[in-house]
């Protein structure tokens, strides 16, 4: 069965609604991004799948039991809170010291355990975090923005080690990008996001769809020279492969 | 022997200050990790109408000190994000409550009020049933800090990765709003109500430098709210100065050292 299954979700703050009726669900082993522009409701959709942000209509359903990992778009810590990676690892359970090891390690950052997490660069920031979020073995991992702040290699490193994280534990993972031409290589499944599901499918087909170029219009074709563009198919814009769930 | 000694008068008073010390520093440190250092205020400001109220039913002042400070954190949770910024919102409402304090307190004219004692402490007075009240108070603060310690710290630390944790922030933040009424309450009769935000703060930002987990900043910050408490009694005894003022200055003091600590090591 599905990880988690999104029904007819609409969020908002104050009464604004600022995703209406997204279906969306993601199966265990499988990765899926949600790409979209500024405002189009992204951050919004994964919080309320955390929990953070109460749907106004629709629901969120969950595997019964379902470990999930979570990794911040943004994590601001105050510098008066003096904390090591290990501590930070461990909250709010009673992880072992051998378990932040490995977390660390499957986050590609060994050796942090004892840094302060003031310290660390922008990297190892988000590996720190990576690492926090596969604590508790995490059959659903789900990433806002990650690479926030990192370079172009840095991020196309992280997005490998995702990848590589997914091949070792088969973890599904739904994360949310916007550097379109790393993210669609290492994806399953791409979901457009613009208040609506725009356009949903596999990379390719997303962004040959024309709703997706729409949003995006030609900065966009350096990514797309990356993909093989074959026009040989039909497929369903929209939300119409969901609906028929 | 015990009863001999809590017969006197500045023993009395130093086990009030180190109580207060010992619940004040460990919540201050989140108070500082929080940046909640005005809503702090805002709650202690507020005691001084709850002292009023008390005083006029008959009350316990410390039942009525929590009352009010309680209702105001809980204010001010309420109106955050309602088109004010926050700290405007906590200068409208530390003030209005103090200023509403002060005027219901001058109602009070039957009874014989020291207003100073209210606003700077009067830890000189503290009598056995204050030194229980402080003490019950204190423990119950920490215990309610120890009880909750990791899920508040990562309620402080992110409130997304809060909630990915099972963790609720919001019930996390009414925890912290108690303990920090409760605080409030205990602490008027050693500090007074505009001296106890020094109490929450300054121990804790002494003990930053020195600190390399939340834990031992909690800590380190306790030790240093009890040895600013003992030697700011003693020397205000020696100096024949205000026992809570020279308190919050013994404080402020190792917040000096260890400042100068961090420049000179690491």
């Amino acid at each position: 069965m599905s990880l988690v299954t999104v029904e007819n979700l609409t969020v908002g703050y104050g009464g604004k609604a600022v995703v209406r009726h997204v279906d969306l669900r993601v199966d265990p082993g499988e990765i899926v991004t949600i790409v979209g522009p500024n405002g189009s409701g992204k951050t919004s959709l994964l919080r309320a799948v955390i929990g953070a942000l109460k749907p106004t209509e629709g629901r969120i359903r969950s595997k019964p039991g379902l470990r999930v990992g979570y990794v911040p778009q943004r994590l601001h810590i105050d510098p008066t809170l003096p904390i090591t990676v290990e501590r930070f690892l461990r909250l709010p359970g009673g992880a072992t010291r051998d378990a932040c090891r490995n977390a660390l390690e499957q986050a590609g950052a060994p050796d942090l355990l004892q840094s302060q997490m003031s310290g660390l660069s922008g990297g190892q920031f988000q590996r720190v975090l990576l690492a926090r979020a596969l604590m508790n073995q995490p059959e659903l991992l789900l990433l806002d923005e990650a690479t926030q702040g990192l370079d172009q290699p840095g991020s196309a490193a992280f997005y490998r080690r995702i990848e590589a994280v997914r091949a070792e534990t088969g973890c599904a993972v739904l994360m949310i990008s916007h550097e379109l031409h790393v993210v669609m290589s290492a994806s399953d499944r791409v979901i457009c996001l613009n208040g609506h599901v725009c356009c949903e499918g596999t990379p390719a087909v997303v962004a040959s769809a024309p709703e997706y170029r729409a949003l995006f219009g030609t900065g966009t074709g350096g990514a797309l020279a990356l993909y093989r563009h074959d026009h040989d198919h039909d497929h369903d814009h929209g939300r119409a492969t969901e609906a028929a769930e | 022997m015990l009863d001999f000694m809590l017969g006197d008068f500045m023993v009395r008073a130093t086990l009030a200050g180190v109580g207060v010390a010992v619940a004040a520093a460990p919540l201050g440190s989140f108070v500082v990790w929080r940046r909640m250092a005005y809503f702090g205020d805002a709650t202690a400001h507020a005691a001084i109408l709850g002292v009023a109220l008390s005083l006029a039913f008959s009350m316990s002042i410390f039942v009525g000190a929590v009352v009010v400070a309680l209702a105001m954190a809980l204010l001010v949770s309420s109106l955050t994000g309602r088109g004010y910024a926050m700290d405007t919102l906590l200068g409208v409402l530390a003030h209005s409550a103090l200023a509403f304090g002060l005027v219901a307190v001058s109602f009070l004219s039957g009874i014989r009020i020291d207003l100073m004692s209210y606003l700077f402490g009067d830890i000189l007075a503290v009598s056995r049933e204050d030194l229980a009240v402080i003490w019950g108070g204190a423990a119950l603060v920490v215990a309610l800090i120890v009880w909750r310690w990791s899920a508040l710290l990562t309620a402080t630390l992110n409130e997304d990765l809060a909630h990915a944790s099972g963790v609720d922030p919001r019930r996390e933040q009414l925890i912290l709003t108690l303990a920090l009424a409760i605080t409030v309450a205990v602490a008027i009769k050693v500090v007074g109500v505009l001296l106890i935000a020094a109490m929450l703060i300054i121990p804790a930002a002494a003990a930053r430098p020195l600190a390399r987990t939340p834990e031992s900043m909690a800590l380190i910050a306790a030790a240093i709210g009890v040895l600013a408490a003992i030697v700011g009694l003693r020397g205000s005894y020696l100096l024949d100065t205000p026992s809570g003022p020279t308190i919050v200055c013994a404080a402020a003091i190792a917040f000096a050292a260890t400042s100068l600590f961090r420049r000179r090591g690491a």
